[in-house]
């Protein structure tokens, strides 16, 4: 999937993805059935960029992050980092590596210890990798600290004195402290106020720039994403659906998933009149997804091709990759 | 008193405050708004800023720890405040004004069928038998878009959505004129959301219910919204026609948190606001978004009077 034409190098590369979640019943606890929560997904992501992925709860996009990170087994498929296959490192070299990816999470008020000081809880990192002196170790935190915006005596304070915001800038903090590579933004925003969310977005950012960071960005805000994102990924049910940069993404929506995401994004002014897709029922369970395209018992536009086989993702336009059988 | 020209409803100065071991929270501190009958009203502003304590004051779904709860409610012109809490449970909560609580798809009861949740308030508040309750109920979903089939289902066989459907039928059930919302779609996904919100503009027009939305989700909200009341640090700073607010807000805090809503294929990134909410502890006698605000003066150290601007009412010194 690498592009000739883009000198960018590929940190990322992500082949035939597969993650499957058995379900287990009775008293032997045996296998019942498999979720499909991530389902043969292949793609990359450049050096230095910010790769956005969205699509509603459950359609996989969190799996894929943690995938990644390898904080989660894949069933079947490869992910290489930096040239190095993830899925075969072990021990040593495994912690090596994931000193260079990182992850924020979703919920800044579950993901900090309580009973410790932010300041330890950023250091965690650093004593577990054991990097430099402690003096070193508490000279980078406290660096780190003033980058994501706090001050000094913030270090010494426990989680619950702080704000969703302020905490959500220590979750990254801890993310920066090892100077990573690449960081998996889970969700980094959606649990904060949208007074202060602008404000977390602006310092991922500004981190990226200076650190040259490449971040894959996992939300479900159309917008959000918009304002972050170079190159977006469309998921539904555990597939991708779109690839696109986010100029085209957003200007030119080519699946109709995509198509009607985007009509359901809503506007803050009254005055303003559209159109809106309205898509009939719910996701369906990625336990027994539908055969065929699995968007298709809810396209407005399917056709009988559509519950049959299944479309596979091509480049409509260059760059520009979608899943469906009525792109040419 | 011509009781055909009272409002559907009129809040005047109420108060509820909370009593802690750090002092006394000030939740809802002197509110005052009007709504009339098939009308929307949101109520924005950010996370403890007093807005679900409001709902609760209308409500009278009162914690232990109440310190001063003071106001008037009138309710199609009759003071609701002055009832007892047994007349106010027979003759208010549901047949007058019913609630769907935040998280409301998550608080159904998960052993007792989804049609017979949602007939009970028609028995215990109307009276009705149960046959003619199942028969609301059935007419209800189909108000909500809930297939019928689903009345005898157990919450657990619903998606979100359809029990986010489930909730507002059961707040619909005793044909209130008033149905109080808090976060009514927060959990739910775009798509949802959507359908959702739609469900609530069918239900206003089929059925001339009024709405109090309560929501954190400027975007959503100004798809039901006849009316805006922004909430600040325990009070309403500004309220407004729909139409007239989300296009130029007066308030600084108003403009402010318009400003942060991310737009899609926008100019401009989004804005942020510097700082946090105040304490609902010791507030100060100023301005309480006086510390926040980039319009701040010297007035603003006293606490602004409401002032009224083409027929608008904003809490600001800017506009004295």
């Amino acid at each position: 999937m690498t592009d000739p034409k883009k000198s960018q190098q590929d940190l990322v590369v992500v082949k035939n993805l597969v993650k499957y979640f058995p379900v287990r019943a009775g008293l032997l606890q045996r296998v019942v059935a498999w979720v499909q929560a991530v389902d043969n997904v292949s793609f990359t992501i450049r050096q230095g960029e910010t790769l956005g992925l969205v699509g509603e709860s459950g359609c996989g996009k969190t799996t894929i992050g943690r995938t990644i990170l390898r904080l989660i087994e894949p069933t079947s498929g490869q992910i290489i980092f930096n040239g190095v296959d993830v899925a075969t490192l072990r021990g040593k070299e495994l912690k090596a590596m994931r000193r260079d990816m990182q992850i924020i999470f979703q919920d800044p008020y579950a993901s900090l210890d309580p009973r410790v000081p932010i300041g330890e809880s950023v250091m965690e990192g650093l004593n577990v990798h054991g990097v430099g002196t402690r003096q070193e170790r508490f000279e980078i935190m406290m660096d780190t600290l003033k980058k994501v915006g706090l001050e000094d005596y913030h270090a010494r304070r426990y989680p619950h004195e702080f704000s969703g915001g302020q905490r959500q800038r220590i979750g990254i903090a801890r993310a920066l402290a090892l100077r990573p590579k690449f960081i998996v933004c889970d969700e980094p925003v959606s649990a904060l106020d949208v007074s202060i969310q602008s404000q977390v977005l602006n310092i991922l950012k500004d981190l990226q720039q200076e650190f040259g960071l490449t971040y894959l960005f996992i939300a479900h805000n159309m917008s959000v994403v918009e304002h972050i994102s170079d190159r977006v990924a469309v998921m539904y049910l555990g597939k991708i659906v779109e690839l696109a940069s986010r100029e085209d993404l957003y200007r030119d929506p080519l699946h109709p998933y995509t198509r009607a995401l985007m009509s359901a994004i809503p506007i803050p002014d009254p005055t303003v009149k559209r159109e809106r897709i309205i898509l009939k029922g719910d996701v369906p369970s990625p336990l027994n997804p539908p055969k065929g395209c699995r968007f298709h018992p809810r396209c407005p536009v399917a056709v009988d091709r559509c519950s049959q086989e299944e479309p596979p993702l091509k480049e409509v336009h260059p760059d520009h990759l979608a899943a469906c059988w009525l792109l040419k | 008193m011509s009781a055909n020209r009272e409002k559907l409803l009129r809040v005047e100065d109420l108060v509820l405050h909370f009593r802690t071991t750090v002092g006394t929270v000030q939740a809802v501190d002197g509110i005052n708004f009007d709504l009339d009958y098939n009308r929307a009203v949101v109520i924005l502003g950010e996370s403890g800023c007093g807005k679900s304590s409001l709902a609760k004051a209308i409500l009278r779904l009162l914690p232990r720890n109440v310190g001063a709860y003071s106001g008037k409610v009138y309710l199609g012109g009759s003071d609701v405040m002055a009832l007892s809490d047994e007349e106010f449970r027979q003759n208010v909560r549901w047949v007058g004004i019913s609630m769907v609580p935040q998280a409301a798809m998550n608080s159904l009861n998960p052993v007792i069928r989804v049609g017979d949740q949602v007939a009970e308030p028609a028995m215990i508040h109307m009276g009705v038998k149960k046959e003619e309750a199942m028969k609301l109920a059935r007419q209800m979903f189909e108000h909500v878009g809930v297939p019928e089939d689903f009345l005898v289902r157990y919450p657990f066989e619903l998606s979100g959505g359809m029990r986010q459907r489930a909730a507002i039928a059961m707040a619909l059930v005793t044909a209130p004129n008033l149905i109080i919302l808090d976060e009514p779609t927060s959990a739910l996904d775009l798509l949802t959301q959507a359908n959702i919100f739609n469900v609530l503009k069918r239900i206003k027009k089929e059925l001339g219910t009024s709405f109090i939305l309560i929501t954190h989700d400027i975007a959503t909200s100004s798809e039901l919204a006849d009316e805006v009341a922004v909430m600040y640090a325990g009070q309403i700073v500004e309220t407004g026609e729909a139409k007239d607010f989300f296009p130029a807000p007066l308030h600084p805090y108003a403009q402010m948190l318009m400003a942060s809503v991310p737009r899609l294929r926008a100019d401009q990134d989004p804005e942020f606001i510097t700082g946090q909410p105040p304490s609902l502890i010791n507030l100060p006698p100023s301005c309480r978004f006086a510390p926040r605000c980039p319009k701040r003066r010297d007035r603003c150290e006293q606490d602004p009077p409401i002032i009224e601007k083409d027929g608008r009412k904003v809490k600001c010194w800017l506009y004295a």
